[in-house]
């Protein structure tokens, strides 16, 4: 049996749980083994096994400099996820993969980036911010802009504050729904477009949270001249295998598991106005 | 100090405005400053005046019985705050409130709207850009409503 076997999974332990929101929870977990972790870029998601509940994919939302943990937020909103956020530190879980085609942080090298995060959205990009921040020199102006429905619902709080600071940074956070204690934005997240300046025969942008959200911001990134070609989303279908086998996240031409989640906005524009699909 | 008129030119709303046009506008201006929970214009009220925001953010409510007021909206650097001037019976439809101090160029709508009148050119020119701000808003509240972090997001 070997342990990188695509299919089978490795027994990881639960090292530490902080809870994020309401029902959002990030677990960072460690090889039962002691083996080394998974290597993994920024986007790529695991197959995560709760036994005898299920497997769903999840995607990876710690930093590629973490060496021995791999890092996963979880929104509970299903029986396997509900049991996923239950679990305690010392739990056991398996874990399959990465699988996927990564953010395209090489290709970002040198332009401005553009990181738009709707909802747990900002859990698969938060691996491409470490990246970016910590080679902060290489590349240009890093603009992140995050939507959620309410305050309450913000992840990372204290990290969005961090990021904020960092040279060159831009960090404009919005909810949809406000109270009249909340002194932030209101309003959803392409309207923060306003307030940046981009530069965009330099700027490169990812995109990650609900589908409808990613086709208007990838509109409005459009509108603002950004060309489809430098505007990558992340998709999400019914994924089961993880390494394109089974057939159930056929998207077209492309299965999500193997193709994606990362797509170049102009492969897959057409396909996420069609109605059918 | 800045004279009004280049306070004025560097809004978004006026980009590419001809000099005349502009000229116009300045006719109809004036410096504000709003402190932080000053409410700017209450719904009802009759709505005279219209707001270039120039710095702070200014909370968009809607006033709701035995329960704190809803924000719909924020607005800042940059945006326009209020269209009912334009639009018959010019009341407010909403509430806006200082959330910080709020540095703004007030247009005086009753004179605009008599200029609008005078000069179509201009008038158009002015319809042209509200239309703008209100087909973006109408958007972005379409989008709102749907609540899209409510069901199934992307992980």
């Amino acid at each position: 049996m070997s342990p990188d076997d695509p299919m089978l999974p490795v027994a990881y332990r639960v090292e530490k749980v902080t809870k994020e929101t309401r029902d959002t929870f990030t677990l960072v977990t460690r090889r039962v083994d002691r083996a080394p972790r998974h290597a993994f870029e920024p986007g790529q998601f695991s197959m995560l096994y709760v036994c005898a509940v299920g497997e769903l994919p999840i995607s990876i939302s710690g930093d590629t400099a973490d060496k021995q943990n791999l890092t996963y937020t979880v929104r509970s909103v299903g029986q396997v996820t509900n049991q996923l956020v239950s679990l305690g530190v010392g739990d056991t879980l398996g874990v399959r993969g990465p699988f996927g085609v990564p953010w395209p942080v090489e290709e970002a090298r040198g332009k401005d980036v553009v990181v738009v995060a709707g909802g747990i959205g900002l859990a698969p990009l938060r691996p491409v911010l470490y990246h970016i921040l910590r080679r902060r020199e290489e590349y240009g102006r890093l603009v992140l802009l995050y939507g959620a429905r309410s305050p309450q619902d913000q992840l990372f709080r204290k990290e969005l504050t961090q990021w904020s600071q960092a040279p060159e940074s831009r960090v404009l956070t919005t909810v949809d729904y406000g109270g009249v204690n909340w002194h932030g934005h209101v309003g959803v997240v392409t309207t923060m477009f306003r307030y940046v300046r981009l530069r965009p025969e330099r700027t490169i942008a990812m995109v990650c949270g609900p589908e409808i959200m990613m086709r208007f911001v990838a509109r409005e990134l459009e509108t603002r001249g950004v060309e489809r070609s430098q505007i990558r989303v992340s998709m999400e279908r019914n994924m089961k295998c993880g390494c394109g086998f089974c057939g159930h996240c056929q998207y077209g031409p492309d299965f999500i598991c193997k193709d994606g989640p990362v797509f170049s906005y102009d492969r897959i524009q057409s396909r996420m106005e069609a109605y059918e699909i | 100090m800045e004279s009004l008129e280049r306070i004025i030119a560097e809004q978004p709303f006026v980009e590419g405005l001809e000099s005349y046009y502009l000229q116009l506008l300045v006719g109809c201006a004036r410096n504000v400053v709003f402190e932080a929970g000053h409410t700017v214009f209450r719904e009802g009220e009759e709505a005279h005046e219209f707001y270039l925001l120039r710095h702070g953010k200014v909370a968009i409510e809607i006033h709701a019985p035995q329960r704190p007021p809803i924000v719909v909206e924020t607005l800042a650097d940059g945006d326009v705050l209020g269209w009912s001037w334009l639009i018959p019976p010019h009341h407010w439809r909403f509430t806006a409130r200082a959330v910080t101090q709020v540095r703004a160029i007030a247009l005086d709508g009753k004179c605009l709207r008599t200029k609008c009148e005078a000069n179509h050119d201009l008038g158009y020119e002015l319809l042209k850009r509200f239309a703008d701000i209100m087909s973006r808003r109408v958007d972005a509240a379409r989008y709102q409503v749907i609540d899209v972090y409510g069901g199934g997001v992307n992980q």
